[in-house]
């Protein structure tokens, strides 16, 4: 019996504000609160609020058959709870539907099982403090940034308990085999691989609005004529941005309609039904095991890491946000933790990426820079600044380590 | 086909982009089959071997007749009063045209030392019976409208005695010239326009060299301009009908001597490099202002203004009172391997132009793998993405793009590895292409 597994990918990063080189030394503050201010309100009203009422609606109607996951990123949760608590409540009200399973991911969206097992683990367990706390569940399914998936990656999410984790269900690690079942990555004992079906997912995701795709205008019925296909599948994995709903895919395009209608399509067949992945997870068995031993991700043509990492600019940046997590940590100071990850997100790399500018269709999405360039200037002065301030911050820490210290001599002639 | 092309510089005599845009322009127009006869003012060792036939016009005999004047016509003598260039004087001998000054006349006109100021005996001389020669210097000098309508004479000469399908001239000096061949052959003008007078002067401009401008403008059949920058200004300022005027963009011709000429740079002096004329147009002030503030934070770092100009002695002045002498090199006029050598030197280049139509000079610049910051302001940004851009009167932003090239390698490694992609798609053969489609809609 095949089941269709939902899932949304929910971000929007904190955007950097512009910072020149007169701004090193000056002005520690490196957010840009109206542009984000702005984009938060402008995906709420657009993508989040109608879509969540649409899945509670669909939820209701359907008596918890119909099921879906979500993984919001902390940086996002954040930006909602300053600014949106009526999108944060929808969201714990889809929460308390129990039809709808929530993901970890690292907190700050972030590229962090490059910078030290360390950090990644703990920005996992911030974000899965948080996603407790909000709504009540203890995450047991990962995904990573972007669908960024290894065998490492796998190994230390097992570890840390989870039983289900997803990545891309590409060409190049699937060769003749089918995204359509669950695979147990390599050097796993009980983690389960869930691949995405980037055929069907993509249908929705990038060319349902496009007039001149053959299919054009995609119907619920047709498209769950082709999930129909599938009868030998076990699991079919639709993973998609959920700002595929009212931003990538207007209104007007009809996605709303199309999804709306779409459950009650694919329960037509009585041999499918939905599942959200800790379920399929826990349903079905692995087919195969899979190995994966080079960065796989859901990112443009190559799906892999080039779009963060691909160029010098962006390899540069990381490399000395990298250099910095000693001296960060050594200050022991959690607001100049959140800064340093803040300058984490991987929105910030994929900003600088030279790979499509020439073309200057992707990567622009909600982009503040008019080049890959600027990007990378303004994210290097502001790192410049940073250094400094952690440089200044233990120096002060010594300061007053020698001050106490000298306190106590004084104490004791 | 064949092209009467009227023009008022060829390398290797130039004095900026009109004649490096003309030589690559015939050169890929020939590449494509097609025959040019060049008209210059004169010679001057010009084209011993070129693509195109080069004819001087300062050495064609005219006969001593009365010619037709290549002024009638011009709205002077308009008797309609709708005629929108009613009241229009031109004062020919006593105006002090100097749209391109290069250093020498400027310090001529400076010191008084120009005999010729406003002088204009001795334009012409005697030959055999009935014949005389005209006197078109083709310097850009004082009295350069007297020049150009010269020049006009000699252009219906030619037009008479030649055999051509479409005629074609550059930028304003050339104006009466084109009009006098259309007149006198009935065959097309193309009017390519390099830069106006807005562009040269800002806000106050000369209104004869407007006025000629417009003539031309409203005489062609058709408009080149060499950006939508360039078009919009014709439009705008011009009162062009929009579809009367293309938007062919230059291109850059790439030097085989190149690698010949390549010399290491310093990898520990960093050498931020200005070149072009040193007039309003090309905003050598923000420069100088730029590089003051970059100094307080990068010390060390050496600024090379290369040019010359009206406004050369305020620039030295201005770096003396800033007090960053010791940083900064005045050049003044470079040519040929001059410009080689200091490119290959520079680790940045700067062109903050107040108004340019287009810019041929970063490209230049990108030939040899120097990174590039460009005013907005500017014809070329509209198709350079690996360059980095400025508003030109964005001094702070532009010490940031500065700096940040200075900082970080990386940066730089990036834009030059871009830009030889970039580079190997700008090509002047797409504008010839261009340029011969125009031709066609034009013949019957």
């Amino acid at each position: 019996m095949p089941a269709v597994c939902i899932y949304f990918q929910v971000h929007q990063p904190i955007r950097l504000r512009r910072f020149s080189v007169f701004d090193i030394n000056r002005d520690h503050s490196y957010e840009d609160g109206a542009a984000n201010r702005q984009i938060i309100d402008k995906v709420a009203e657009k993508c989040y609020l109608p879509s969540n009422e649409l899945m509670l609606e669909l939820i209701e109607r359907h008596q918890g058959a119909f099921r879906i996951a979500f993984c919001l990123s902390g940086v996002l949760m954040d930006q909602l709870e300053r600014h949106r608590s009526d999108v944060l409540d929808s969201f714990k009200r889809l929460a308390d539907t129990g039809a709808v399973e929530f993901l970890d991911e690292t907190y700050y969206h972030s590229l962090a099982f490059l910078i030290s097992p360390r950090e990644f683990k703990e920005q996992i367990l911030l974000h899965r403090k948080r996603i407790k706390a909000l709504f009540g569940q203890e995450p047991v399914t990962f995904r990573n940034t972007e669908l960024i998936y290894n065998d490492e990656i796998a190994k230390t999410v097992e570890q840390m308990g989870y039983q289900a984790i997803l990545a891309e269900g590409a060409d190049r690690i699937l060769g003749w085999r089918s995204p359509n079942f669950l695979y147990r990555p390599a050097g796993c004992e009980t983690l389960k691989l869930l691949l995405r079906n980037y055929r069907l997912s993509d249908d929705v995701a990038f060319r349902f609005g496009n007039a001149k795709w053959p299919e054009y205008p995609l119907m619920a019925d047709k498209y769950a004529h082709w999930i129909h296909q599938n009868l030998a599948a076990d699991v079919i994995n639709l993973f998609v941005d959920y700002e595929t709903f009212g931003e990538h895919q207007w209104q007007e395009t009809g996605i709303f309609e199309f999804l709306r209608r779409l459950p009650e399509e694919i329960l037509k067949h009585p041999d499918f039904r939905f599942q959200t992945p800790a379920e399929a997870a826990r349903n079905y068995d692995a087919a195969a095991a899979l190995s994966v031993p080079d960065h796989l991700s859901w990112a443009d043509a190559e799906r892999d890491l080039t779009a963060w990492l691909g160029n010098g600019m962006q390899k540069d940046g990381f490399r000395s946000l990298r250099e910095m997590e000693k001296a960060a940590r050594r200050c022991r100071d959690a607001s100049t933790m959140h800064q340093w990850r803040l300058l984490q997100t991987s929105d910030h790399f994929y900003y600088m990426c030279t790979k499509w500018f020439a073309d200057g269709t992707v990567h622009k999405y909600f982009n503040p820079y008019a080049s890959p360039y600027d990007a990378y200037i303004n994210y290097m002065n502001i790192l410049d600044d940073f250094s400094g301030c952690l440089k200044e911050r233990a120096q002060g820490k010594q300061k007053s380590a020698r001050n106490r210290q000298n306190d106590k001599e004084d104490l004791h002639p | 086909m064949r092209v009467l092309m009227f023009g008022w510089e060829f390398p290797p005599h130039v004095s900026g982009g009109l004649g490096t845009a003309c030589f690559g322009l015939t050169r890929a127009l020939t590449a494509l089959g097609h025959e040019i006869c060049f008209v210059l003012p004169r010679l001057k060792g010009e084209g011993l071997t070129s693509h195109v036939e080069l004819i001087p016009a300062s050495e064609i005999p005219v006969p001593a007749g009365s010619t037709e004047s290549p002024l009638s016509g011009f709205p002077e003598a308009a008797a309609d009063p709708d005629d929108p260039y009613k009241g229009l004087q031109l004062r020919l001998i006593n105006s002090i045209l100097r749209p391109y000054l290069t250093e020498h006349q400027y310090e001529a006109l400076l010191y008084g030392q120009d005999p010729s100021l406003f002088d204009d005996e001795g334009a012409e001389h005697e030959t055999k019976q009935g014949y005389r020669i005209l006197d078109i210097p083709g310097d850009y000098g004082p009295n350069l409208i007297a020049e150009v309508l010269r020049y006009a004479v000699v252009a219906g000469v030619i037009a008479e005695s030649q055999d051509f399908d479409v005629i074609h001239c550059h930028d304003w000096m050339t104006v009466f010239a084109g009009i006098h061949a259309k007149r006198i052959s009935g065959r097309p003008l193309v009017l390519q326009i390099h830069a106006t007078e807005y562009d040269r002067s800002g806000e106050n401009i000369n209104r004869n060299v407007y006025d000629i401008e417009r003539y031309g403008m409203s005489s062609a059949d058709r408009i080149i301009a060499v950006s939508h920058y360039t078009k919009r200004i014709v439009v705008e300022r011009y009162g062009i009908a929009p579809e009367r005027v293309s938007v062919v963009h230059n291109a850059v011709t790439r030097s085989e001597a190149r690698q010949a000429m390549q010399i290491g740079k310093d990898h520990e002096k960093k050498i931020v490099l200005f070149l072009g004329r040193i007039t309003f147009q090309k905003g050598p002030d923000y420069f100088v202002e730029a590089a003051a503030k970059v100094l307080d934070i990068v010390p060390g770092v050496t600024f090379i203004m290369a040019g010359a100009g009206d406004m050369t002695t305020r620039m030295i002045e201005r770096v003396a009172e800033l007090g960053i002498g010791r940083h900064f090199h005045f050049t003044g006029f470079l040519q040929g391997a001059e410009i080689e050598r200091i490119f290959s030197m520079s680790d940045v280049y700067v062109m903050p132009s107040v108004s340019e139509p287009f810019g041929i000079s970063p490209l230049e610049a990108m030939m040899y793998d120097v990174p590039v910051i460009i005013s907005r302001q500017s014809g070329v940004s509209e198709i350079l993405k690996h360059a980095l851009k400025v508003d030109f009167w964005d001094i702070d932003e532009m010490v940031n793009k500065i700096v940040a090239l200075l900082k970080f390698s990386a940066l730089g490694d990036e834009m030059v590895e871009r830009s030889r992609e970039e580079l190997r798609n700008i090509r002047w053969e797409q504008a010839a292409e261009k340029v011969v489609d125009l031709y066609n809609q034009l013949l019957p």
